[in-house]
């Protein structure tokens, strides 16, 4: 029986027992509240269904930054997703269920942000660089042009008559 | 292992063709040096930004300057007794949002005790949790607030903004949001930034 318990218990077998231990006590203290699975989310008109998805994915969920509402199973995202739900059947408009949005979460609930001041660099700076890269192109294209154009290369009448002596010599 | 000459030699007549003291000499030029400096500030900017995101989740919140969102709830303490946000007008005040099942909650609630001890008034909304555990929570560790709304469905919560328990408002005379703390409030916070928050909004008229 000894033998037995030493052949299992191997010191690799030991360790990984840890390590799992440890990962489902880490599990036990990610915390949340505690609430039984909800009932699923149900709409009537399709048209307010259609908005409802299309909002789900613009706005971020906030818990999971990179996710948004759809994607994300964090209760607060379930919490708004029921919220943006609710406000559309009440006849709300997408732009008035984004505003609420805003107005507690910031632009930062928004996957596009809007066109300000603050954001003028990130939606412009792209273009920005995209047309000084195409200036200098140009600007190094010409310069080649010209380059190739003017007579630096040719021989000059030293060389003309040296390479003369040599064709001659031949 | 030791190069024959012959295959020495071959090296150096393949870096001669290669022309590589010509290339080094031409890279040092200013024309290739700016895409470089360019493409250096980048890398630092990246970096930095991804070092920043690794522990600053904070959202700037909109709420700031903005009178406290209105909500009437049932208290923590008392279900008969309300707690209204009118309450909130005509101190200087904290507003902390709080659950039983929050850990973070625990490392910030000896902090809590210590600032309503020094006279700060704190406010709690008592986010999602079941009126059992938030009692037990108070019993066991001490109440520093003045009382707890019970916002059991978080929809108050959302009118806060809230995203992540527990989060520390500072509430100025006129029921102004002027400052917002996420994430557990530590001693340094309290000394360095509320504190010193809420002498000034005393001071105000």
């Amino acid at each position: 029986m000894k033998n037995v318990m030493k052949k299992v218990l191997t010191p690799h077998l030991v360790s990984y027992a840890v390590v799992i231990l440890f990962c489902l006590l880490s599990l036990q203290l990610q915390a949340g509240p505690r609430s039984a699975p909800r009932e699923p989310i149900v709409f009537e008109n399709p048209q307010v269904e259609d908005d409802y998805l299309e909002l789900s994915e613009e706005l971020r969920c906030l818990v999971c930054q990179n996710q948004n509402l759809i994607d994300s199973n964090a209760e607060l995202a379930d919490d708004l997703r029921r919220e943006v739900a609710r406000m559309l059947k009440q006849g709300k408009t997408k732009e008035q269920v984004k505003d609420f949005m805003v107005e507690r979460y910031g632009d930062f609930v928004l996957y596009n942000p809007p066109v300000k001041p603050q954001t003028w660099l990130l939606w412009g700076g792209p273009f920005v660089l995209m047309f000084w890269g195409l200036f200098a192109m140009l600007k190094k294209i010409k310069a080649g042009k010209t380059e190739n154009n003017d007579d630096s290369s040719a021989l000059s009448e030293q060389e003309k008559e040296k390479l003369q002596a040599i064709l001659k010599n031949k | 292992m030791q190069a024959k000459p012959h295959t020495l030699m071959r090296i150096i007549i393949l870096l001669k063709l290669l022309n590589i003291r010509d290339r080094v000499q031409s890279l040092m030029k200013k024309q290739f040096m700016t895409p470089l400096i360019i493409f250096g500030l980048l890398v630092v900017l990246l970096v930095v930004g991804l070092m920043k995101a690794q522990y600053v989740r904070d959202v700037p919140s909109p709420l700031i300057g903005k009178p406290v969102p209105q909500f009437s709830l049932p208290t923590v303490e008392d279900q008969q007794q309300v707690f209204s946000s009118e309450e909130l007008k005509g101190q200087v005040s904290l507003v902390n949002i709080w659950a039983s099942w929050c850990v973070s909650c625990r490392a910030e609630h000896e902090i809590l005790n210590h600032a309503a001890k020094i006279g700060v008034k704190i406010y709690g909304i008592n986010y999602k949790d079941e009126l059992s555990d938030a009692r037990r929570w108070l019993q066991m560790r001490g109440n520093p607030y003045v009382k707890s709304a019970h916002d059991l469905k978080g929809r108050i919560g959302i009118d806060w903004g809230v995203y992540g328990v527990p989060e520390t408002f500072v509430i100025d005379k006129k029921g102004m949001i002027r400052y917002k703390h996420t994430g557990p409030v530590y001693i340094n916070d309290l000394n360095n930034k509320i504190l010193p928050m809420i002498k000034e909004l005393e001071a105000e008229q």
